[in-house]
């Protein structure tokens, strides 16, 4: 066990590779900034609600697809991962549905 | 003997005829996205309940500087958060927060390189960056605990609620907004703060291991990459959290 040890052999590390992962965290980084910006410039309304979740959506492929490395899977490992996440859409649009009606009810 | 060769054979032609990973991953990591893919239809149905239950009460339509806290109303998140450890009574809103989404990126960066020092068969680099996701993890814990005793706590203006001055929050009401609010801000944030606190028992777990040379022994460090998926996991839950309940 102890002479298995010691021949361990070190990959040295790919600069490139290295360079890749701080890429995409600098673009997170970014992405939050404009976030941050977005939300004491422009007036609340559904065209500001579009854009934060269209920059949520643009932050979640990146975590997904490069830190989680689901990007560089098989294609039925991501199918299988991606494609359920419909039925989430699916409960968006009827639960908020059903909040506009109870909304309607009360006031 | 015969049938064994026969059998290998077979299952060498055929992705889903066994003896082989279909997916080209292993079972360990397979179960971890599928546990995580559960995990997500738990986390989208609170953040959609919440979407819920602010769409069935009025929302604040006068000019955000006139905003005041009220039941009649879902408040206006930015108007609640915008307190920051250190500067007592200055209106900064949405900063902490915006730190606290830094930290938990960052500590996901982190984990990324130990994953990658991991492929290496690097040793010292999977115990380094293995400890920097731990402390990134223990500061966001650490932010949010402040965050959640500022909450509870209340600003310096009571507000009244019913014939009571009431000042801060608890799970009956609060000073803020409806009694949801704070009801679902417990139960979402405390929800991925205790995702983040098993995520950092299980970080340490895995740090312990590597340091006393269990993954050198076996010859590869695939734990390491098992516990990144499910922290990045919990980076991603705090991304939609924080457009969800904080931005939007």
């Amino acid at each position: 066990m102890e002479q298995e040890n010691t021949h361990v052999q070190v990959i040295p590390e790919d600069k490139e590779k290295i360079k890749k992962i701080w890429k995409v965290a600098l673009i997170l980084g970014i992405v939050t900034a404009i976030e941050f910006v977005i939300a004491f410039t422009i007036d609340a309304g559904a065209a500001k609600t579009f854009v934060f979740i269209a920059l949520t959506i643009v932050k979640a492929f990146y975590i997904v697809a490069e830190f989680m490395h689901l990007g560089h899977e098989k294609k039925s490992l991501v199918y299988s991962i991606i494609l359920p996440t419909m039925f989430i859409i699916f409960l968006i649009f009827i639960l908020m549905y059903q909040g506009s009606a109870i909304f309607d009810v009360k006031y | 003997m015969a049938n064994t060769a026969v059998v290998v054979n077979e299952s060498s032609t055929n992705a889903w005829g066994g003896g082989v990973e279909p997916m080209k991953a292993s079972y360990g990591k397979l179960m971890m996205w599928f546990f995580l893919l559960s995990d997500a239809f738990s986390f989208s149905a609170l953040l959609i309940t919440y979407g819920l239950i602010r769409y069935s009460h009025p929302a604040f339509d006068g000019a955000i500087s006139d905003f005041a806290f009220s039941q009649e109303y879902w408040p206006i998140p930015e108007m609640v958060f915008d307190a920051v450890p250190f500067i007592h009574g200055i209106h900064a809103p949405l900063v902490f927060v915006g730190i606290m989404t830094f930290i938990l990126i960052l500590s996901s960066v982190t984990m990324v390189l130990a994953v990658e020092a991991g492929h290496r068969m690097d040793k010292k680099g999977v115990e380094k960056w293995m400890l920097w996701t731990i402390v990134g993890g223990l500061t966001f814990l650490g932010c949010q605990a402040w965050e959640w005793s500022h909450f509870i706590a209340g600003t310096d203006i009571a507000k009244n609620i019913g014939s009571n001055l009431f000042q801060g929050a608890n799970l009956q009401m609060n000073q803020y907004g409806p009694s949801n609010f704070a009801a679902l801000f417990f139960f979402i944030t405390g929800f991925h703060g205790f995702h983040v606190f098993s995520g950092v028992v299980i970080n340490f777990v895995i740090f312990y291991q590597a340091t006393v040379g269990i993954y050198e022994r076996r010859g590869h460090y695939e734990m390491v990459e098992k516990v990144g998926l499910y922290w990045h996991f919990v980076d991603l839950v705090w991304v939609f959290v924080f457009t969800f309940f904080y931005l939007v």
